[in-house]
């Protein structure tokens, strides 16, 4: 999946965002023209693959292609030349990156953090995007980096959705350290949105092995506290795992511990590794075949469930978990990273499954093989 | 884009270093017990257990524990809040919000309300003390002023759910006054936007259809008693006749042909002649599509009372008793069927659960006042169903008030309410304040006062801390001996299966 495309500038001296069309008799203020010739309208600003000689309107020339833009994506065009996608309409899965910078560091992390201040300029492109989205809009993600280090702008920004797309759902993920202040919960809770979910990951219920794989100390403390401080607002939670050598060992414990001590959660997923960003480098740290932890995973899925706990299983293939586990596995992969092995076009049960991360196809178990009807009555 | 000044680098730690650099740990409250020769369990102040090695508690308390030879041991007792790095730890406030909620079965305070309807009943039963076969109902009916002033008591409570459960007797004897207290509640606690639930505690053998017609339309349950097989039964509870099992079983058909499976419960009490039959008395309740069962143990007031050394031998009678028909129980969940026990399930949902149990028989404080109250067919107004069985024998120790003379203050309040509290939480009672078991037992003065004659109670000989004693630490050592009966335990506490 392509999100970004380079092309030669003419005219752009501020950001630009927008809303993508290629049908001529489509004009308005939030419109960039998608075509070789330029159409004579109300445009903010024209794409093209084509050489430009003059234009009267911001321009990207010489674009290698253009096809991954459907009418109704939202971009952004910059002074350097690039177009990026921040906005896919035919797409279930779009997420805000709110920042890339973090105050964890997890080891398994998928997208590193960064040490810069992209916040004002991340806060001031999506506080244009938002309006452009499609008030059918099913479900947003806000993830990061932390996004609630944002600060104040993570407020306006939950204000600005809440206020353009009451009926979409909005996905936090946040570590929910920043919720130890209560403070910070209680301003959340007055945005009153009953749409908005959390996302926060506890990977044990011992704060040395949590802050080891966060490799943040206080981490696990502050999480805690920002899970139950949320609680007390009625702030709706998930709790996110993910399944890895350091995670294991106590999994069957941290199933325990988070009926005890948060039991208000709505929602608990464990989830496979990804094998991208800090993963490849910790990988001897990370790495256990997701067949040889069935068993902890079986025992931590069933017993929350079993309490009427709503658990799911993300990132994970059907064939490599036993049949009792099928019912919790959730095909969570967003569509533009998620790929089969070659050996999965044969399974009967492909298109239930998961599947993979595109970046997992080079790491992954090796217990995977496709499922054949017939074997799977049998063991029914 | 500024670069921020970063973290000192983001070079990845090993876990040592995210480890508290502490020299020593502090204790937070907690309590234990030797739960075998090899074994002893620890039980913090919200109710959590871990089992360990014989000796671990004293290893603890002489800070004989260390983080690296005992990782996972240290991570188990930080985790479960059985000791801290920090003085006051940071998670103390999950702590508190966890206490909070196990005793959050106060917040409501009294929600069921026993009407004794009738004394009047056509059953002779042993083990009843109370009942009465006569026809005089002006003497032992509930006057219509008296269910009156019950219904405004009742509505008076701060609670929003309430359980109106009319006992006799036979309750089924005076259908007509249960109808007319149903009728005069329902438009009262509409106003006040109170939820009632009705229960009805009958023998079932003057069950009829315009009975059950009525039940069903107004979403009344039933409530009714199977002590066993026929040969048990019939002789545990007698009538003229001696048909008292075929009229009950007949009653259950026809109940729930009516009302459904789900409206209509049955409990059995435990006799000298039960105690000799436990997997009878299991497999009775299974044939008779019943899914679970509530082993009670013999009532304390059929004890010879003061009387230490029968007393002991009977509980451990019972104790023996109840373990058969659990151990039988469990064979049938073994075998796929769901089929619980009621009271170890009580116990079980205090030591798994984070949730209140408002169990009135096993509470601290204790149940009584805080979450039952009875208005006797005469008027009077008890602590509990066991105090108006005290007061048949002529011990009226826990009667508040009457209906006539006093007003809610006075009944839940007054004099006798404010002395009985005193004894009503085991966290101060001698003997209790130092158990390990404490948060999944309760305090019970109305059994101390009839068995040992103090409110008080003494634990050394007292019946109650033996039963309780001894089925805790043995549903305990059975879920850590056996993983599958720690699974099937896991099954009967679920939130799912709400029965």
């Amino acid at each position: 999946m392509i999100f970004r495309a380079k092309g030669i500038p003419t005219g752009v001296n501020d950001l630009i965002v927008g809303v993508i069309t290629r049908n001529p008799d489509h004009h308005g203020e939030s419109l960039i023209w998608v075509g070789d010739e330029f159409n004579y309208g109300s445009y903010i600003a024209h794409l093209s693959c084509q050489s430009i000689e003059a234009s009267i309107v911001p321009t990207i020339a010489n674009i290698q292609a253009l096809d991954h833009l459907s009418d109704g994506d939202i971009v952004s065009i910059g002074q350097d030349g690039i177009v990026r996608t921040v906005y896919r309409v035919n797409s279930f899965y779009n997420t805000i990156l709110a920042t890339e910078r973090c105050n964890s560091n997890c080891l398994m992390c998928s997208q590193p953090p960064k040490d810069r201040n992209d916040i004002p300029y991340l806060f001031e492109l999506y506080r244009r995007v938002i309006p452009l989205i499609p008030k059918d809009c099913l479900e947003l993600t806000i993830s990061g980096g932390e996004p609630t280090l944002m600060g104040e702008y993570f407020f306006e920004l939950l204000e600005l959705i809440t206020r353009e797309l009451p009926k979409t759902d909005i996905h936090i993920l946040t570590n929910g350290r920043t919720f130890a202040w209560n403070h910070f919960a209680e301003r959340l809770a007055q945005i009153g949105n009953p749409r908005m979910m959390l996302g926060i990951p506890v990977y044990a219920d011992y704060y040395q092995v949590h802050d080891y794989i966060v490799q943040a100390r206080g981490a696990f403390d502050q999480t805690i506290l920002g899970l139950h401080n949320l609680a007390r607002y009625g702030i709706r939670l998930e709790i996110r795992v993910v399944l890895h050598q350091q995670s294991i060992p106590r999994l069957s414990r941290l199933a325990r511990y988070i009926f005890k001590n948060l039991p208000f959660a709505e929602h608990v997923t464990f989830m496979g590794l990804e094998y991208t960003g800090y993963t490849p480098h910790n990988i001897e740290k990370l790495w256990i075949d997701p067949y040889d932890y069935n068993k902890e995973l079986t025992e931590a899925v069933e017993f929350l469930a079993g309490q009427g706990m709503h658990v799911s299983i993300y990132n994970a293939q059907l064939c490599v978990m036993p049949e009792r586990l099928w019912g919790y596995a959730r095909k969570s992969i967003s569509d533009w990273k998620n790929d089969y092995l070659p050996a999965c076009q044969a399974c009967s049960k492909l298109h239930d499954c998961g599947g993979l991360f595109t970046w997992n196809l080079k790491k992954c178990s090796a217990h995977i093989q496709p499922v054949f009807e017939d074997v799977n009555l049998l063991t029914s | 884009m500024e670069t921020l000044s970063p973290r000192t680098n983001r070079k990845f730690k090993d876990i040592g270093y995210y480890a508290e650099q502490q020299s020593n740990y502090f204790l937070l409250p907690f309590r234990f017990h030797r739960l075998n020769d090899d074994k002893e369990v620890l039980v913090n102040e919200v109710g959590d257990h871990l089992v360990v090695p014989l000796g671990t508690a004293g290893r603890i308390i002489q800070r004989q524990l260390s983080i690296e030879e005992d990782a996972d041991l240290y991570g188990d007792l930080v985790a479960g809040f059985f000791i801290a790095e920090q003085e006051v730890p940071a998670l103390i406030d999950v702590l508190a919000t966890r206490y909070r909620t196990k005793k959050s079965f106060l917040d409501q305070f009294t929600s069921l309300h026993l009407f004794v309807i009738t004394l009047r009943c056509e059953h002779t039963c042993h083990y009843c003390q109370v009942s009465r076969v006569t026809t005089n109902k002006d003497e032992f009916d509930m006057r219509y002023e008296h269910i009156n002033k019950g219904i405004e008591l009742m509505l008076q409570s701060p609670s929003d759910y309430l359980t109106m459960e009319f006992q006799g007797g036979e309750a089924l004897l005076a259908f007509d006054k249960i109808v007319y207290a149903i009728e005069r509640t329902k438009p009262l606690a509409a106003k006040l936007e109170k939820q009632v639930t009705y229960v009805i505690c009958t023998n079932l053998a003057v069950l009829d259809e315009d009975i059950l017609a009525y039940c069903k339309t107004n979403n009344v349950l039933l409530s009714t008693s199977l002590d066993g097989p026929g040969f048990i039964h019939n002789q545990n509870r007698r009538r003229p006749g001696n048909n008292s099992y075929e009229l009950t079983i007949k009653g259950i058909e026809l109940a729930r042909k009516w009302l459904g499976t789900g409206n209509l419960s049955a409990l059995m009490t435990t006799t000298n002649l039960s105690l000799d039959h436990p997997t009878e008395i299991v497999d009775e309740y299974f044939q008779q599509g019943f899914r679970s069962i509530f082993l009670r143990p013999v009532s304390p007031y059929g004890f010879a009372l003061k009387n230490e050394k029968k007393n002991k031998y009977e509980i451990e009678r019972f104790i023996n008793f109840y373990k058969k028909a659990l151990h039988h129980i469990l064979d049938y969940n073994k075998r796929g069927e769901f089929f619980r026990e009621e009271y170890a399930t009580i116990i079980l949902k205090k030591i798994l659960t984070p949730f209140p149990v408002g169990y009135v028989d096993l509470n601290s404080p204790a149940g009584a006042i805080t979450n039952v109250i009875l208005f006797n067919y005469d008027g009077a107004v008890y602590a509990s169903d066991e105090s108006r069985m005290l007061a048949e024998s002529g011990d009226f120790t826990f009667r508040l008030g009457h209906l006539d003379t006093d007003t809610y203050g006075d009944i839940f309040y007054g004099e006798k309410a404010q002395a009985l509290s005193e004894v009503m939480v085991n966290e101060t009672l001698p003997g209790c304040s130092e158990c390990a078991f404490q948060s999944y037992c309760g305090a019970d003065p109305v059994h101390n006062h009839a068995t040992q004659g103090s409110v008080w109670g003494y634990r050394p000989t007292s019946t109650f801390c033996q039963k309780n004693m001894e089925l805790i630490r043995y549903l305990i050592e059975l879920m850590d001996g056996d993983p599958q009966t720690r699974q099937i335990f896991e099954g009967w506490i679920s939130q799912r299966r709400a029965s």
